[in-house]
């Protein structure tokens, strides 16, 4: 099958590089700042004194003592351990949309036009921050078909949460509050549409998949009631199946007077060709950091637009973007709404990349993109297929959106290894896969998502890696079972990534937890 | 350093091939040794034990020749061996016997090669006291002690052994009356629970960071949950189950764990009651009554296994709507694919309580499931 695809040597750097504050060195300084002369004293004075007393520092910052070229070399160091998009064909990320943000589009988001802007600069004075954001909203508006937008949200689950709390405002409007207090969603849903109603109060009710993997729609006419406050609907699924009844859902949920939610994270195969409107949809939120232009990892900063229909704009959270005359101004004169729900008005620099990004495609260039995509996915999908040891969940539905959910079963039945084991053996390849997904009932699991942006050489290189991988499995295990023999790190022991206890994600956490150095709080 | 036990029983899965459906008992051994029938646990054993022969921080407590010192022999690994006199062939006295040596012995885990019988005999014994690993050799495989393959019970070891597992559960022993079984009719009890360490299925997200809650953390989320939402003036009927015994546990009061008892407002009003108890307690009341059950894990049994003191009259008292039905989320991911299912004895009944049902999985999350 792949035979003529080319299979890399490749060796992860190894640095043993200490963290940046075990580096400090009292008294060094990267930038040492001369003592004004006379004559700036005499125009500006010491430069300080200036500053009023309530904003100075009364001591210096807790940073690392080092000279510039140190924190270089540290920092290198640390990216050539790490393996991100621009390094690899990020395929195996499956569901969580790794592709090409171009670059020219970071060099807008970087733009001191951009980065130098304030938050609380009077509106006049930032029109065109004020006006990318409308216009951004505009192109929302023709992709989702639905009337109104907000840019607040900073994340995929944060945008989930502003549908829930728009479904609860929209109905406490009602007087319906304490009665709809359910909400229905899908087993293969994202998780965060059965988490964050819960934070709104609400009980969720998940449907189970049928046999071809769609949601039981007889399940969801039993789940129905008056009590229905919505539906959160993820669609595709990160099975990568595509619900074309989506239409009966929603259209039932209505004659229950339930709001129909749509979580678009998974739109990169969705563009130009399907929109939330046209499949009856009341609220939808899109990622931008997904789907366009921006960079998705490590936490954000991200963006969740939420996009609505006429009739629940004014549950949206305050302010919004609106356009008066030719300026551009926030409308805080929303008594309906939930009010803020973020810091400021959404993360502009995600804002700025995908307005590039959607400018510079256009409606027939979004539509090309998604059809790439369906395009790349069905074809590794028929590849990975032939892979000896690889199977589909839900086999009988084919074919598949933009990514897809397999499973090594019969790998692991045949040889004793799985998903982990061919995880752990891909570092070796300068590649990676990922291992999240929940909820964790297909067997052996791996999800892949091609995307628009690999060529078709990419494609062979990343099926050819998981070939030689499965071969290897039945043909030479004590090379599975040692990995990774090439990577920065030769034994990963996961249980610590699972303890919270043992976890140190900042460096005052690691220093009470493993030198007593901060006191414990006392409860 | 574990001390862990490993008891063989050399006839599991003899009946199987020659259309026995069990070994349970010297006839049917008997027969099945007549119809050409070989053993097979020794091989299950074995490969079990091949994945474990590198581990150094375990001692191995067996017994005598095939039930189990056969299998370490010819592995060449280090073990103890347990006294006694074993009888050839075994039977079921022996693996309780066995069990008692090895609680003697201060194993810390016990694993076994055999079936339902083999775990009816281990549980006898050892009740929940000491948790324990099935290794599925056996023709009848209904009780959720059991790993679902060799290969599985061999990882859950290899975790135990390497400290990595500090969760447990507790798991039904559950077994069919051989007899009936021939005869073609099917009728299943649950005898008992083991503790079984809990083997997460899959590495957790690193993508969340969430922390893996405990099994026990689960239970106890959703015991405190269906607790706060009980009604003060309703009776509600605890069925059997160690997920049931979870309310009664987290609302202070000694439940019982295979049978059904009755509690109002809190407070125990029927321990362990029998159907005509259950009955009399309804009519004698003009309270509303209602049903708290959980399936049998793995086998997804609501009404009709382990429960039959809940009769179809006193169901049909209760009706579909007074029913409600609680799990946690391992739990039916267990089942995943797989419907609930009823066998009341009454037809009519079981057909009325076909649909989809609502399970309450922990705080305010519910999932639609089809019961059949």
């Amino acid at each position: 099958m792949n035979k003529t695809a080319m299979i890399r040597r490749f060796h992860q750097a190894s640095w043993d590089e200490p963290i940046i504050f075990d580096l400090s060195e009292p008294g060094q300084r990267g930038v040492l700042v001369p003592e004004a002369g006379p004559k700036i004293e005499e125009s500006v004075g010491d430069g300080l004194s200036a500053i009023p007393e309530s904003m100075r520092r009364s001591d210096i910052p807790l940073l690392p003592e080092m000279g510039q070229p140190q924190v270089l070399r540290h920092f290198n160091h640390l990216a050539q351990e790490n393996l991100g998009a621009d390094y690899n064909v990020d395929i195996g990320q499956g569901t969580c949309t790794m592709k090409y943000s171009p670059k020219v589009n970071e060099i807008f988001a970087t733009s001191s036009k951009i980065t130098d802007l304030h938050p609380y600069q009077d509106e006049s004075t930032v029109q065109g921050a004020l006006e990318v954001m409308y216009r951004l909203g505009e192109c929302f508006k023709e992709i989702s078909g639905l009337d109104c937008f907000s840019l607040q949200p900073g994340g995929g689950s944060h945008g989930a949460l502003a549908m829930a709390t728009v479904v609860r405002s929209y109905f406490r409007d009602r007087g319906e509050e304490d009665r709809r207090d359910e909400v229905i969603t899908t087993f293969f849903s994202h998780p965060a549409d059965a988490a964050v109603p819960i934070v709104k109060g609400f009980k969720v009710v998940v449907l189970p998949p049928d046999k071809d993997g769609l949601p039981d729609f007889e399940a969801f006419k039993a789940a129905l009631s008056d009590r229905t406050a919505a539906i959160f609907f993820t669609n595709p699924e990160d099975t990568g199946i595509f619900n074309g009844r989506i239409k009966d859902f929603t259209g039932l949920a209505r004659k229950f007077g339930a709001l129909c939610c749509y979580d678009q994270a998974n739109a990169n195969g969705l563009l130009g060709i399907a929109r939330a409107k046209e499949a009856d949809f009341d609220l939808s939120f899109f990622n931008l950091h997904k789907t366009f232009s921006s960079p998705h990892g490590c936490g954000g900063p991200a963006t969740g637009l939420v996009a609505a229909r006429q009739f629940l704009g004014a549950y949206l959270p305050a302010p919004l973007v609106v356009k008066k005359g030719d300026r551009f101004s926030l409308d805080w004169d929303m008594p309906k709404s939930c009010g803020k729900i973020k810091a400021f008005y959404g993360t502009l620099p995600v804002i700025v990349r995908a307005y590039a990004w959607i400018m510079s495609l256009g409606a027939e260039g979004l539509n090309e993109v998604s059809r790439v995509a369906i395009l790349n996915n069905n074809y590794v999908m028929k590849k990975l297929l032939s892979i000896k040891g690889c199977s589909i969940s839900f086999p009988d539905h084919s074919p598949r959106i933009e990514q897809a959910r397999y499973s090594w079963r019969k790998l692991k039945e045949d040889t004793g290894f799985g998903t982990e084991d061919v995880q752990r053996r891909i570092a070796d390849f300068g590649t990676h896969y990922w291992s999240s997904h929940e909820p964790w009932v297909i067997p052996e699991p791996f999800t892949v998502e091609p995307s628009e942006s690999y060529s078709k050489a990419d494609l062979d290189e990343f099926c050819a890696i998981l070939e030689r991988i499965s071969q290897e499995c039945y043909d030479d295990p004590d090379t599975i079972r040692h990995a990774p023999h090439n990577s920065t790190i030769h034994h990963v022991d996961h249980d610590v990534l699972d303890d919270p206890d043992l976890w140190a994600i900042t460096w005052r956490a690691y220093k009470k937890k493993y030198d007593g150095y901060f006191e414990r709080r006392k409860d | 350093m574990k001390t862990v036990g490993f008891i063989v029983n050399p006839v599991a899965g003899m009946g199987g091939a020659v259309g026995l459906k069990g070994t349970d008992g010297p006839e049917i051994l008997e027969r099945a040794i007549a119809l050409g029938a070989v053993p097979k646990a020794m091989e299950r054993a074995i490969s079990v034990l091949r994945g474990l022969m590198d581990l150094d921080e375990v001692r191995w407590i067996t017994c005598p020749g095939p039930m189990g010192e056969e299998a370490f022999l010819s592995l060449g690994m280090d073990f103890e061996v347990l006294d006694g006199d074993f009888a050839i062939p075994t039977t079921g006295r022996d693996t309780a016997f066995a069990t008692e040596k090895m609680i003697d012995m201060n194993v810390d885990l016990l694993s076994f090669v055999g079936g339902d019988g083999t775990a009816r005999d281990v549980a006898s014994v050892i009740g929940d006291r000491i948790p324990v690993v099935g290794i599925p050799g056996g023709v009848k495989l209904h009780s959720a002690v059991f790993a679902k393959t060799p290969l599985k019970a061999g990882e859950i070891l290899e975790r135990y052994i390497r400290g990595r597992i500090d969760d447990f559960r507790l798991a039904e022993v559950m077994d069919i009356d051989e007899e009936a079984f021939r005869d073609g009719r099917l009728s299943a009890s649950l005898y008992g629970y083991m503790r079984v360490p809990v083997s997460p299925e899959a590495m957790q997200s690193k993508k969340s960071g969430r922390h893996r809650e405990s099994s026990s953390f689960r239970l106890k989320e959703l015991a405190c949950y269906v607790t706060s939402s009980m009604d003060e003036d309703v009776i509600y009927l605890l069925g059997s189950g160690a997920t049931v015994k979870g309310l009664s546990d987290y609302l202070g009061i000694d439940g019982t764990l295979l049978g059904v008892d009755a509690v109002i407002g809190g407070r125990m009003i029927g321990k362990d009651m029998t159907e005509e108890e259950i009955r009399k307690a309804i009519e004698a009341t003009s309270l509303k009554v209602a049903m708290i059950l959980s399936p049998i894990g793995g086998q997804g049994f609501l009404l009709g296994r382990g429960n039959q003191q809940l009769s179809p009259d006193i169901v049909r008292s209760v009706g579909k709507e007074g029913i409600s039905v609680i799990a946690t989320p391992e739990k039916m991911e267990e089942l995943f694919g797989k419907p609930l299912l009823v066998d009341t004895g009454d037809r009519e009944l079981d057909e009325e309580l076909r649909g989809f049902v609502s399970v309450i999985v922990g705080d305010s999350r519910e999932l639609i499931w089809p019961l059949e």
